[in-house]
């Protein structure tokens, strides 16, 4: 009796995972085919997708699409643009966000309650909708630079940086974090004769490292995928991120290995990042999800 | 924090007010402006300075008129039949183009008609590209909604089980998420590919040639279901996530009770966990509606709101207008039809799930 029931414990226990791989072979094999691909030339590339070979780095295998695609645009700039857009939003933002969160949770100052209640306000508010009226304030905003006075934001990097500094859902989360501090350690500290500016720095800030890592995670994905806003603000090359850079390699005959070896290797990298500190990455989604 | 200690008007302003001055300028100043700029004509670049036209963007965009007509008689009142077969019905432009009788219909467009009884009812429309762009945004809702909340309800339920390598299976499903959807859709545009794609193919392999090659994305009928079912791989695992986090605030003890009890599986679900989910429910359903009324770069990458106008979506038509026309107002007035419709639409699913008590 009971060998029975272990193996059909056991039975339950292979159906489980075989319903697990077949789920994960459906997620994986896209990415896969998509690397895969990035290796072949062309002709082969085509012919394989006719069996599972489409998902095996099999045959003329070498990295001629990747010189290729870097022939065919400047992809070396487009990453470079990419980082530097994404990486000193991110910075600005948990530097901003932290600050306002922090004067939302731990200062009395007037106006506190409606400038909260506002920047809240503004989470049901999707970006598409203030897309198009932002391009033309972007479009004539004045900027004082090393050429003096300048008209107009556009193809520049500021304009893919500056709007999407602050934004509600990062305050939001700094402010969830900030509550659950002890309140009672700031005012001991004002108490003390700290200054604000110390509370910030030497109290609060080395206590908000998991908020950090999911305000980060979060904006990172965000700025990195952009594609909709340098769509329209960037038309110069020299400015181009790396999603609107995908239109050289939109033709009427796609080479398709150079397609897929370009998407690798725009990819790979976050794949990677991502694989290295998934246990962040998932928390900072599922932070998104618990309501105040 | 009543504390006098805490209290400094300076501090606050000093800390808060770069980033309430940014959100003010790049968030709240240009939705304002949607508005105000929904009742004129301003254009990105124009000589001209912008005029107030009142609800004319509105009317151009939403307008709409029933035209029932009568099949053509000939003089022994028999009806005219066309060479198919079918009656034959007066021209539709000989009402919307010219006619002194009917100042109301001009400019409209044939957007689709029924037949009743003996006649034909026309729906007239001003602008029946952006109707079949609402159209089609909403088909797209209605499928995703339910189809990826279901979905990665039922993924985060399979993943909320202690199992060896439970994580690496977690960590697979959720991977799309990171991959950004432009590149996704690039991808799968090789997939749905209608000679060597990767769908006809395996399909072909599975019923031994017996499916013919469909070209997914070139064929009307398939190109929106085929974006559906692309969008909610690329999704599903943000919201499973969003699941996982909910089913693991209901507490054990619960689960125990109900064990004690004898409670089915399909007892536990019911009884149980969904109701510890009410809050997560609200919270997937609300953020999938947004992101699924925002479409766009899917289309723009895969289809370009063809065939036929079958893939155009409100966004879509945002951006055509706005920025590939420089209208800025009729971008503008799309873009609040669509704050409208998301606020609507997630109000009535705050009512719809709220406290019963």
């Amino acid at each position: 009796m009971a060998q029975i029931s272990a193996d059909n414990h056991g039975l339950r226990l292979y159906t489980r995972y075989a319903v697990l791989v077949l789920i994960a072979v459906i997620f994986i094999f896209p990415l896969v085919f998509m690397v895969v691909s990035s290796l072949k030339p062309d002709q082969q590339l085509l012919a394989d997708t006719a069996s599972l070979r489409a998902f095996l780095p099999v045959g003329d295998i070498s990295l001629n699409n990747y010189t290729a695609a870097f022939q065919r645009a400047p992809v070396g700039l487009f990453i470079m643009n990419s980082v530097i857009v994404t990486g000193v939003t991110v910075v600005l933002s948990l530097l901003a966000c932290s600050a306002a969160a922090f004067a939302f949770v731990f200062v009395n100052w007037k106006g506190r309650e409606l400038v909260l209640s506002l920047i809240l306000a503004t989470l049901i508010v999707p970006f598409e909708t203030i897309a198009i009226p932002l391009l033309l304030i972007s479009s004539q905003l004045p900027w004082i630079g090393l050429d003096g006075l300048t008209s107009g934001w556009l193809n520049t990097y500021r304009v893919q940086i500056i709007p999407f500094i602050a934004d509600g859902l990062t305050i939001f989360l700094f402010v969830q974090y900030f509550k659950d501090l002890p309140g009672e350690l700031i005012e001991a500290a004002r108490v003390e004769g700290a200054s604000w500016g110390q509370i910030y720095r030497r109290i609060v800030m080395p206590l908000a490292g998991p908020v950090l890592a999911t305000a980060a995670i979060l904006k990172f994905l965000v700025m990195y995928n952009q594609y909709l806003w340098p769509l329209m603000v960037v038309q110069d090359e020299a400015y181009r991120p790396v999603m609107v850079g995908l239109q050289y390699f939109f033709q009427l005959n796609i080479a398709w290995g150079e397609v897929m070896a370009y998407l690798s290797l725009i990819t790979v990298p976050v794949l990677a990042f991502y694989l290295y500190l998934q246990k962040a990455f998932i928390a900072s989604i599922a932070s998104t999800g618990v309501k105040g | 924090m009543a504390s006098k200690f805490l209290k400094s008007n300076r501090t606050g302003w000093l800390m808060a007010g770069p980033a309430a001055a940014l959100i003010g300028c790049f968030v709240i100043l240009p939705f304002v402006f949607a508005i105000i700029l929904s009742f004129t004509n301003q254009r990105l670049v124009s000589p001209n300075a912008a005029e107030f036209t009142g609800l004319a963007n509105y009317r151009q965009l939403l307008g709409m008129a029933t035209l029932t007509l009568d099949p053509v008689k000939d003089e022994a009142g028999v009806v005219k039949l066309a060479a198919d077969g079918t009656p034959e019905y007066p021209a539709v432009r000989s009402f919307t183009r010219n006619n002194p009788d009917h100042p109301d219909l001009a400019g409209m467009r044939e957007w689709f008609s029924f037949d009743h009884g003996d006649s034909r009812t026309f729906i007239l429309a001003r602008d029946v590209v952006f109707m079949q762009a609402l159209l089609n945004t909403f088909i797209f809702v209605l499928v995703v909604a339910p189809l990826q909340g279901g979905l990665a309800l039922g993924l985060a339920l399979l993943i909320n089980q202690r199992l060896r390598g439970i994580n690496l299976f977690r960590a697979i499903y959720f991977m799309p998420v990171v991959v950004s959807i432009v590149v996704v859709s690039l991808l799968w545009r090789f997939i749905y590919d209608g000679q060597s794609g990767l769908l006809n193919n395996l399909l072909g392999a599975i019923s031994f040639g017996a499916m013919p090659k469909v070209d997914w994305l070139g064929n009307p009928n398939t190109a929106l279901g085929a974006i559906i079912l692309m969008s909610v791989w690329q999704a599903v695992g943000f919201h499973m996530v969003i699941w996982l986090s909910g089913l693991q605030t209901i507490s054990p003890t619960l689960y125990e009770a109900g064990a004690i009890e004898g409670a089915s599986k399909w007892q536990t679900f019911r009884y149980i966990t969904w109701p510890g989910l009410r809050n997560t429910a609200v919270l997937v359903l609300i953020v999938i509606t947004m992101q699924a009324f925002a479409l766009f770069a899917q289309i723009d990458v895969m289809t370009g709101g063809g065939p036929l106008d079958s893939t155009q979506t409100i966004v879509f038509q945002a951006v055509e207008r706005g920025y590939g026309k420089q209208d800025i107002s009729g971008g503008s007035t799309i873009s609040v039809i669509l704050f409208v419709i998301v606020l609507s639409i997630s109000m009535i699913q705050r009512w719809l799930t709220r406290e019963r008590t």
